[in-house]
């Protein structure tokens, strides 16, 4: 059965290629710091799970010293010019949407092939991973197809790949060292300790105040640990359930549904949430390393109003 | 009695950020002093950690899309995507984010969350479609101006993202609120939860559209910018580059 493993070989494989693409690029002083951060990435993949916890935990701890001590930097990577890529758009047109297409397509046709036919029972993909394994077919696809039809030299998806990467850099992994923060805080009894807090703080008597509570205390707590996911379960059992649904009798449905959707308000302002808000600051190559939060504040303000507006319309008085 | 001392470990973060330390510095930094404060020996603070990163390689996975997105921008497919809506009439930069931002709510509330996003569709496509359709209405944009359109096209993606996907009741988060709630005894079915996301999908859509509507109004105020395309040009004077040469 195809599941998650194949798919982390295949990243492994692919990250790797980041490793072999920054060696290349000779013209980088930092060629090696690039080359070593990638291939500390490939070996997670490939080999995390054989590396046992410490293992993992001094992998990170040699990442972060890579990026910390400054040995990560972006290159004069060679690629075509603008005037080049205009003459090729010229030449290709709209086809060259096609190959980037692939990729979702074979995602979403695939998804819905896989669920409403008997492929499903074969057994052939794990189910629970079928829209990921499918994005991983889709990217072999769509490189097979470019190098069948623009004919590039042999190592062009290695080295553009790299170029990529290497202009995002250090922001890749952050969401995954988040993540393993999150472990870190949960072991701790952080969150424990934030919704023992919460709760003390609840005023007595006033519904609208303990759901506006609870809402801001779901954004707050969202926005420290950069997930609705981890807040969620704390805020439920601090405010949710033994005020707003036992004491108060709200709708246990809306309650839980609209307290996490005003959580993902804050997951709209929190530079924690890196992989949303800090890596297509970096992808896009934003001169403010927070200027996404900052145009998102504006949209996730107003939202939260709404929602706490149906918590306690839909939550209480319906 | 509680012990509040691993709470210094969230303060640590919210400081290094806004001092703007390398954040995968900071991060782990703030681990390590949060687990020997939670009175967690420090191979045992490393083995979380480390399993902790191992367990969320998903989150990196997405990556695996840069060899073929790279080669495609290599061949021209942002000059494309700017070409395509310089011929299309009537796609102004706000309308065009709209059009984006149902698609992505619509796909994610039917579970295919992963089919879109920001390396997936914002950086090929997207954001210089959005960047193409305020330079053929108001003329080349200031760098300020090209920025916060930028910003907009990654903020529509994470939007239309997360007001979309908890309308679907297989995805993880109405899981969790389902599995959350059984704790306490209370037991509900992930369609109960998962219509409770519509009113604030729709509530997102009109919030997040009329910005997006009154996005185009502030473009056509700003003052002409100089200078050629403003997609993507490796910018040198660029403070932040994802990767610190500082």
């Amino acid at each position: 059965m195809i599941d998650m493993h194949w798919l982390y070989a295949f990243a492994g494989a692919v990250f790797a290629s980041f490793a072999v693409s920054s060696v290349r690029e000779r013209g980088n002083a930092k060629r090696w710091g690039n080359a070593a951060f990638w291939s500390l990435v490939a070996l997670n993949f490939w080999f995390g799970d054989l590396l046992g916890d410490i293992g993992n935990g001094v992998l990170v701890l040699a990442l972060v010293a890579l990026a910390g001590f400054h040995l990560l930097g972006r290159g004069t990577a060679e690629s075509t010019t603008i005037k080049e890529r205009e003459r090729f758009s010229e030449r290709y047109g709209n086809k060259l949407f096609l190959p980037a297409l692939i990729i979702p397509f074979t995602a979403f046709i695939g998804t819905l092939l896989f669920n409403y036919t008997p492929l499903r029972d074969s057994g052939l993909i794990e189910a629970k991973s079928v829209t990921l394994v499918l994005l991983g077919v889709g990217v072999i696809v769509a490189l097979i197809v470019c190098y069948l039809w623009l004919r590039p030299l042999p190592m062009s998806s290695v080295d553009e790949g790299g170029r990529l990467a290497n202009a995002i850099g250090w922001a890749l992994v952050l969401p995954q060292m988040l993540a393993a923060l999150g472990a870190v805080f949960a072991a701790a009894g952080v969150g424990a300790t934030i919704g023992a807090v919460a709760g003390a703080i609840i005023p007595q008597g006033s519904i609208f105040l303990a759901v506006l509570l609870y809402a801001l205390g779901m954004v707050v707590f969202t926005m420290i640990m950069g997930n609705a996911f981890a807040a969620f379960p704390v805020m439920t059992a601090a405010i949710g359930f033994p005020i707003l649904i036992q004491q108060d009798g709200g709708r246990a449905a809306v309650i839980g549904a609209v307290g996490m959707l005003a959580g993902y308000c804050g997951t709209l302002m929190t530079p924690m949430a890196a992989n949303f808000n800090i890596v297509p600051a970096a992808l896009l190559e934003l001169k403010n390393q927070y200027g996404v939060v900052k145009v998102q504040v504006a949209t996730a303000i107003p939202l939260l109003i709404c929602n706490i507006i149906i918590l306690y319309v839909a939550g209480f008085r319906l | 009695m509680t012990n509040y001392w691993p709470l210094l470990g969230i303060v640590l973060v919210v400081l290094g950020f806004a001092l703007r330390f390398n954040p995968l510095l900071v991060v782990a930094v703030s681990a390590i002093v949060t687990g020997l404060l939670g009175h967690m020996p420090f191979l045992k603070v490393l083995g979380v950690l480390g399993h902790g990163f191992n367990e969320n390689r998903i989150v990196t996975l997405i990556y695996i899309v840069l060899p073929v997105i790279g080669l495609l921008e290599r061949y021209g497919l942002q000059q494309q995507a700017r070409a395509l809506i310089m011929r299309m009439r009537g796609a102004t930069t706000g309308r065009l984010l709209v059009v984006y931002m149902v698609f992505r709510q619509l796909l994610a509330a039917l579970g295919l969350t992963s089919v879109a996003g920001q390396a997936q569709t914002v950086r090929p496509l997207v954001a210089p479609m959005a960047l193409a359709a305020a330079e053929k209405e108001h003329g080349a944009l200031d760098e300020d101006t090209a920025e916060r359109v930028k910003a907009m096209s990654a903020a529509t993606d994470n939007v239309g993202l997360f007001y979309g996907e908890d309308i679907f009741i297989a995805v993880s988060s109405i899981l969790l609120i389902q599995g959350a709630l059984k704790a306490f005894g209370i037991e509900l079915t992930p369609f109960e939860l998962s219509v409770w996301a519509i009113p604030s999908a729709i509530c997102a859509f009109v919030i997040h559209s009329t910005r997006l509507l009154w996005l185009d109004r502030i473009l056509s105020r700003h003052p002409r910018g100089r200078g050629g395309p403003a997609a993507f040009k490796e910018n040198p004077d660029s403070r932040f580059r994802g990767n610190d040469e500082a």
